[in-house]
């Protein structure tokens, strides 16, 4: 597979020949990971601006959309998207569909991130802003936005833990990210219990980095706002 | 009664010496009247006290002026041109971004809470809107702010950020941020308020050495009577959205007219 041959000659031989083959499944996952949270940090900021508007004529389907993105299963958009949209003559790779449906899914939740962390920065300085005059684009980007970032972060790279672990969804639309790639394995050799526990060890090494990642920068990051020079 | 009838009977131009003028304004966060058909009126170079209860109306004055609050009835006019309203063919209509961008330039306004961008140096904090506001080069805001933080005297606080100072230096710096766009109006929304004891006078000092030195307008809602006393022209008691009374503060402070203003008082006409 991927060139690779596995070794069944030992449940050792079997582990090493076949950690090479997972490694391009994980590269698979990480590559559906990055690109869906990509998307869902852009269209989430899109959705939080929606939703916000002053026009309810914008806000409330902005907010309906959200809301029904994150009150159905991820899988029912995946296949909403997957076997759908070919019909009315969109046909996405299932890579692309797999990371579109992630993002999708993940814009709803961080728009509420954006959402949380720009009203956490008390009112008093909106109005300051305003007594100085400064304009409504400055007081959001220089003295609203540097503050709000720094609680911003933190939630976002918890979301984007969580699109790693959702990637397996993406499985069932044949995308050969890693638990895939274990699957085919295991149905070749017969041998499940290697391949998938190796799966939930990577997975949990990957996790307990991104964890270790996240508490440094959250700790690193100033508290009062992003300081400007 | 039509906004028509409003407009026209309240587009009376008021005196030529006044730079705040509030005729018949009405101000009401739902079914509550905070402002009672009010007319108000401040001279140029006045220095105005406002006291009263909590929920009188007096923070939402100065609000109203620096346009955080708007109106439901009524006129004000600041330095001779309405503040909510725009004249366009004779008729007064309500004030478009650009014309309360404008209107604001006169007014500058210390907070309670001082309400200083935390993530910004002293410095920084000082010269944001000189540069970004009045086109001032960073040169010369640098050197406007070190004017006012040495009046305040904060010059050697330039480079710290506002967790670093004391609330009283804080509000000190705010005083500094807000002379720094050089209004003609300076609005004090209970500036002592928020602070310890013990850091309530170097604030006062402040104001008061503004008050002597400058011939800035000032309107200052407060709970500091004494200090009400010796830096204003003119007290102003509130009570439910209305002026009970107002007077120099020898009179307001020593011999109250009114049984409202006596009853406010009474723990400070008659210490214990």
């Amino acid at each position: 597979m991927f060139g690779f041959e596995w070794d069944t000659s030992s449940n050792w031989a079997f582990a090493t020949s076949i950690f090479p083959i997972l490694m391009r499944g994980l590269l698979v996952t990480l590559q559906a990971t990055v690109l869906g949270f990509f998307i869902a940090i852009v269209l989430g900021l899109v959705l939080a601006a929606l939703k916000s508007a002053r026009l309810k004529l914008i806000s409330w389907p902005a907010r309906f959309i959200s809301e029904f993105i994150r009150d159905t299963p991820l899988l029912v958009q995946l296949f909403f998207l997957f076997y759908v949209l070919p019909e009315y003559g969109i046909v996405l790779p299932a890579f692309l569909t797999g990371a579109l449906a992630l993002g999708l899914q993940y814009s709803a939740y961080i728009s509420e991130v954006y959402r949380a962390g720009i009203e956490s920065i008390p009112l008093g300085q909106t109005e300051a802003a305003r007594a100085l005059d400064l304009s409504p684009r400055r007081t959001f980007g220089v003295i609203i936005l540097p503050q709000a970032i720094p609680r911003i972060i933190p939630a976002l790279g918890n979301y984007l833990v969580s699109i790693m672990k959702d990637v397996p969804v993406l499985s069932v639309v044949a995308v050969l990210e890693m638990l895939n790639v274990a699957k085919i394995i295991g149905d070749r050799t017969f041998n499940y219990l290697i391949p998938l526990s190796m799966v939930g060890i990577i997975y949990l090494v990957l996790t307990l980095l991104a964890a270790v990642v996240i508490r440094q920068l959250d700790q690193r990051l100033p508290k009062r706002g992003i300081p400007l020079k | 009664m039509t906004n028509e009838t409003l407009i026209s009977s309240a587009s009376a131009a008021p005196p030529a010496d006044s730079i705040i003028h509030f005729d018949n304004v009405v101000k009401r966060f739902g079914d509550v009247t905070v402002l009672d058909h009010l007319d108000f009126e401040v001279k140029k170079g006045e220095k105005v006290t406002i006291i009263g209860p909590s929920g009188s109306g007096k923070s939402t004055v100065l609000r109203i002026l620096m346009t955080l609050e708007t109106i439901e009835e009524g006129v004000i006019h600041v330095a001779g041109r309405p503040l909510w309203h725009e004249e366009r063919n004779g008729a007064l209509v309500p004030a478009s971004e650009e014309h309360l961008r404008e209107m604001r330039k006169e007014m500058g306004m210390v907070f309670q809470q001082f309400n200083l961008f935390p993530h910004m140096t002293v410095r920084r904090n000082v010269t944001e809107a000189p540069v970004h506001v009045l086109g001032l080069s960073k040169a010369e805001a640098n050197a406007r702010a070190e004017e006012y933080l040495e009046l305040v005297g904060l010059s050697d606080q330039a480079d710290k950020y506002p967790s670093q100072l004391s609330g009283g230096q804080q509000q000190r710096v705010a005083i500094a941020r807000a002379l720094a766009m050089r209004p003609n109006i300076m609005l004090f929304d209970e500036p002592t308020s928020a602070l310890d004891p013990e850091l309530v006078g170097e604030v006062l000092s402040v104001i008061q050495r503004l008050a002597e030195e400058h011939d800035l307008t000032m309107l200052l809602v407060t709970h500091e009577m004494q200090f009400a006393q010796r830096v204003s022209d003119r007290v102003c008691f509130f009570d439910k959205g209305r002026i009970v009374e107002q007077g120099p503060p020898e009179q307001c402070f020593v011999n109250p007219q009114e049984e409202r203003t006596r009853d406010f008082l009474k723990d400070w006409l008659n210490p214990a």
